[in-house]
Order: C-alpha cells, then sequence, then structure tokens
C-alpha cells in the first residue's frame, strides 16, 4: 500500500467531469426505487427484482468495469505510469494500492446504493438490503481484480470487459445454465441467496464453491496483473 | 479558394480542385476504414470484425438449417434481427463510437481541420455518415444473407413440405414477391436502426472523449435505458396499465426502433412484451428523427467548440 499512489488514483477517478458517470448510475437506482417505494410498488417480489436486475446485473458490473480499468487504464495509455513505476515502489504494491482504491469506489458507489435503495423498498427490518449489499461488495472484489488485470493486459479493457459481462454472463447465462457456474454475477447472487430468507432469491449453485471460484480468481487476476506490469511496454496511441 | 493547399511562396497551383463533394468523401472513407480497423494494425481490427462474425453467425445457422433439414421457418424474423440480437450491436456501438468521436477531440487535433475547407457540418456529415454505413453492414448483411439463403432454399422447402413430414405446409412458405417485400421492410428497419444508433452514441461518445469512458458511457445508457424500462413495464403490466407498457418502449434505442417496425413496418410484435399501435408507431418515428436531429445539432456544437 501507498498512500500517495492511492491519493493520485482517487483524484483521478473522482476529480473533474468524469466522475459523473459514476455519481449519475446509482442516482438513477436510488430514484427509481425511491419512486417505486412512493408509488406503493415495493413488495417482495418486485425489490429484490429491483435489486437484482438492475443492481446486481447492471449496477455493479459497470461500476466496477468504469473503476477497475479506471484506476489504472487512462495512466496507462497515456504514459504517466512510467512516473510511478520509475520510483523504487514494487509493482506488487502498486497493483495492491489500486485495486484497494478500485474495490473502495465500488463500495461506495454500487454496494452502498444497493443497500440504500433496498432499505428505501423494503425497509431497515429486511435481511434482504444486506443480503445484496454483501452480495455486490463480493462482486466487486472479484470483478474488481478482473477489470483491473484486463485493464493492464489489453488497452481495449473496457470493450471485453462489457463482451465478458453482456455476452458471457447475460446473453450466455441466460440459455446456458452451466455457464452460470463461470460467472462473477452468479457467485454474488449465491452469497445474496445464502444471507437471505427471502423466497424471491433463488440460485441453484453451492455457495461454498463459489466463493472458492471467486476467490481463486481474484488471486490469479491480481497476480496476473503484477506480473504483467513487472513487464510493461508503453505502446504508441491508438 | 487558394487556401486549400498550403502555399508557403515556392510553386503556386492553378489547376482544377476536388471540390466539397471530394472532401466529405474523403473524410467518409477514411472514418469507415477506421472503425473496421481497415489500414491499422491487427490489433484495431479484431473486435469490429468479431463483432460482425457473431452476428453473421444466427443467419449462417438459419441458411445451413434451411438447406439440411428443409425447415421453412426463420430461425429469428428478419425484421426483429437487431431487436434480437441488441446486447452485440450495442457493444459494437460502445466500442467503436469513441474510435469515430473522440480521438480528434482527445487528441486536439479538429482545428487543423478546420483551417481547410472542411466545416463543422461537413465533419459530423462525414462521421455521421460512416458510423451509420458501418451499423447498416452489420445487421444488413445478416439480413441479407437470411434472405438469400430462403430464396435458394425455397424450392427444396416446398417440396421437402409436400411431401409431408412435419415442416408445416406449402402454404406457409412465403412467396418470392412476399419474402422481397419482408426483406425490404426488415432493411427499412435496419437502415432506422442504423441512424437513431448511431447518431445518439456518437454524440455521447464526442463528449466523454477520455478512453474507456466514452465505451461505458454508451453501454451505460443502453443498459441504464433498458433496465428502467423493463421493470416499469413489468409493474405496469401487473396492474394492468398495458398502455403505459407500451408507451414504456419509445425510452430505449432499440425498443424505439421496433416500436416502429411494428407499428409501420408490419414487424412481428412478439419480442416486445406490449404491443404498440399505429399512434404509438408515428410518435416514436417522430421521437427517432428528432434524437437524430437534435444528436447531430448537439455534435456540430461539439465539433465547432472543438476546433475554435
Amino acid at each position: 500500500m501507498n498512500v500517495t499512489i492511492a491519493a493520485l488514483t482517487l483524484r483521478g477517478m473522482l476529480g473533474r467531469r468524469r466522475a459523473v458517470l459514476l455519481f449519475v448510475l446509482p442516482a438513477v437506482l436510488l430514484v427509481l426505487s425511491a419512486v417505486l417505494a412512493f408509488t406503493g410498488n415495493d413488495s417482495l417480489g418486485v425489490s429484490t427484482g429491483v435489486l437484482e436486475g438492475f443492481g446486481m446485473v447492471v449496477l455493479l458490473p459497470l461500476i466496477a468495469l468504469i473503476v477497475g480499468t479506471g484506476v489504472i487504464g487512462p495512466e496507462i495509455d497515456d504514459g504517466q505510469i512510467m512516473y510511478v513505476l520509475t520510483k523504487p515502489i514494487p509493482r506488487g504494491s502498486v497493483i495492491l494500492t489500486k485495486y484497494v482504491c478500485a474495490v473502495g469506489l465500488i463500495t461506495a458507489f454500487a454496494a452502498l446504493p444497493i443497500l440504500v435503495s433496498g432499505v428505501l423498498l423494503l425497509g431497515p427490518g429486511s435481511d434482504v438490503p444486506w443480503a445484496f449489499a454483501v452480495g455486490a461488495v463480493q462482486g466487486g472484489v472479484v470483478y474488481g481484480a478482473v477489470f483491473l488485470a484486463l485493464a493492464v493486459l489489453s488497452r481495449n479493457a473496457v470493450t471485453i470487459g462489457l463482451i465478458y459481462a453482456l455476452v458471457w454472463e447475460s446473453m450466455i447465462g441466460g440459455f446456458i445454465a452451466g455457464s452460470r457456474n463461470l460467472s462473477i454475477q452468479s457467485w454474488a447472487m449465491s452469497s445474496v441467496d445464502e444471507l437471505t430468507t427471502a423466497s424471491t432469491v433463488e440460485v441453484d449453485s453451492s455457495v461454498a464453491t463459489a466463493l472458492v471460484l471467486a476467490l481463486l480468481t481474484t488471486l490469479v487476476a491480481l497476480g496476473l496483473a503484477v506480473r504483467r506490469l513487472s513487464t510493461l511496454t508503453l505502446a504508441t496511441a491508438d | 479558394m487558394s487556401t486549400a493547399i498550403h502555399d508557403i511562396g515556392y510553386r503556386h497551383y492553378d489547376g482544377p480542385r476536388l471540390g466539397r463533394g471530394q472532401t466529405l468523401r474523403a473524410l467518409y472513407t477514411h472514418n469507415l476504414r477506421a472503425l473496421f480497423g481497415l489500414g491499422r494494425g491487427a490489433k484495431a481490427k479484431i473486435i469490429p470484425f468479431a463483432l460482425a462474425a457473431f452476428l453473421l453467425l444466427p443467419a449462417l445457422a438459419d441458411v445451413a438449417i434451411k438447406a439440411i433439414v428443409k425447415e421453412a421457418q426463420f430461425l429469428i424474423p428478419m425484421a426483429a434481427y437487431g431487436y434480437g440480437f441488441q446486447p452485440l450491436i450495442a457493444i459494437f456501438l460502445a466500442a467503436l463510437a469513441p474510435v469515430v468521436a473522440s480521438r480528434e477531440i482527445r487528441y486536439r487535433s479538429v482545428p487543423l481541420y478546420f483551417s481547410r475547407p472542411v466545416g463543422p457540418w461537413d465533419f459530423v456529415a462525414a462521421k455521421f455518415g460512416a458510423f451509420a454505413t458501418a451499423l447498416v453492414l452489420l445487421v444488413g448483411v445478416p439480413v441479407t444473407v437470411m434472405y438469400v439463403g430462403f430464396l435458394l432454399t425455397r424450392s427444396s422447402l416446398i417440396e421437402a413440405a409436400q411431401q409431408g413430414g412435419g415442416f408445416g405446409s406449402v402454404e406457409d412458405i412465403p412467396t418470392v414477391a412476399g419474402i422481397t417485400g419482408d426483406w425490404a421492410l426488415a432493411l427499412l428497419g435496419v437502415v432506422l436502426l442504423a441512424l437513431v444508433l448511431s447518431s445518439f452514441a456518437l454524440l455521447v461518445a464526442a463528449f466523454t472523449p477520455r478512453r474507456g469512458f466514452g465505451v461505458a458511457a454508451v453501454i451505460a445508457l443502453y443498459l441504464i435505458s433498458n433496465v428502467v424500462v423493463g421493470i416499469v413495464q413489468g409493474i405496469s403490466q401487473d396492474r394492468g396499465a398495458w398502455d403505459v407498457a407500451a408507451w414504456m418502449n419509445l425510452f430505449t434505442p432499440f425498443n424505439l426502433v421496433y416500436s416502429v417496425q411494428v407499428a409501420l413496418f408490419d414487424a412481428e410484435s412478439e419480442p416486445l412484451i406490449a404491443v404498440p399501435d399505429t399512434a404509438m408507431g408515428l410518435t416514436g418515428l417522430l421521437l427517432c428523427v428528432l434524437v437524430v436531429a437534435g444528436s447531430l445539432a448537439a455534435l456540430h456544437a461539439r465539433y465547432r467548440k472543438a476546433g475554435a
């Protein structure tokens, strides 16, 4: 961990106009939840539908994609990463710092809004919002590592991440049930299912397998990112 | 217009000049080639061609099914092709809109264009034309492959149906004229889809020049509008408010275009949760025109500012 790198990373993510997207996306979820709660459309079925369909399927991967690639991608692109890499800081420490920042930002901009919108819909007494928040943090931990590694490995990280999230998790996951065993989103959802008694959340895979696979994916992704950053050559733009 | 070629005092040029049309055409081809990575390295070609191949795959499968299994029914109706494979098109939009719209802004090279007889309108028109062409190709080619595949296999399909064997009756197989009409209407839908999507995606990408953020912004708009409309439609249907559900179609780009296709171009209404009527179709068409016109006007303003 390195405080200076963390401060630079956070400033890069939250400074200026580009943070708008980070604030707008959760705001849409919160406004939608508030409207649904206000108009009385807050049955358990609708609420879990919103938390899963919007929170876990759209908001979490999107925020994770923006944050996970954003903490390091632009720096590699414009060459600023050289100023960090030429300092006597272990590459592992650089990646770890960026990763911790990413997970923190994902928690703040995806997991926290999911929790708040769950409370808005179902009230603070329900266990559903908490289960979804924990699931979102777990998903964020894995997504963050994978997208960070992608950003170090490829300059098309955002597109590749999108293809993974949209084509593999949503399209193929919708048709072929087996592919869901290898999807970050369903690993997170199996934790949600484990943590809540609500009958409207139903995942068939086992939570133990999901956690092991999630942990393994995170470690492999971070390891890859460190290895790749150790031998990074700066490409020319576009 | 002797300023078109730098005259730094060595040798003058007084000969004929290619006009504005040639300028536009050059910019257009340049952008279209950049989209598919032509004239660039292999890395720039992977994503556009991979997405185009993914989109072509179902059409080829459809032709193979017609040729081998003799099943006359289309895998997916031609008119619904874009709507049915919208995630792939959305990824294409998100990945490639920044290629066309953001680069010159990011590298601040717009003023260099505008120091020539190229105006902001030429610039916007070329980019819009190139991106719309790419989208028409992306969706239109698979649709045309399905159409040609049907024409080639039609006689054998009729033969198979006449022999029975559970493939439906001969009357269900469309005539050549009928299928040509379907194909033309489907292509009309493709063009409308391309115009709406490309103008809007270019606008979003032009306002998020930072690498990666343009991609995320375009896809965020697509995903968020889809999920919000889906949730509201689900609830209004539970409450029996079919009208509200149908009107909500107008608030996501793919549903908007497909509603117009269903209401005005005779497309099958089945993929939509709520079926739009003619009034909604006309409103949708008006909305499409407004989206395209508004986006182009905003793009013009954006590039004029970037070029100043």
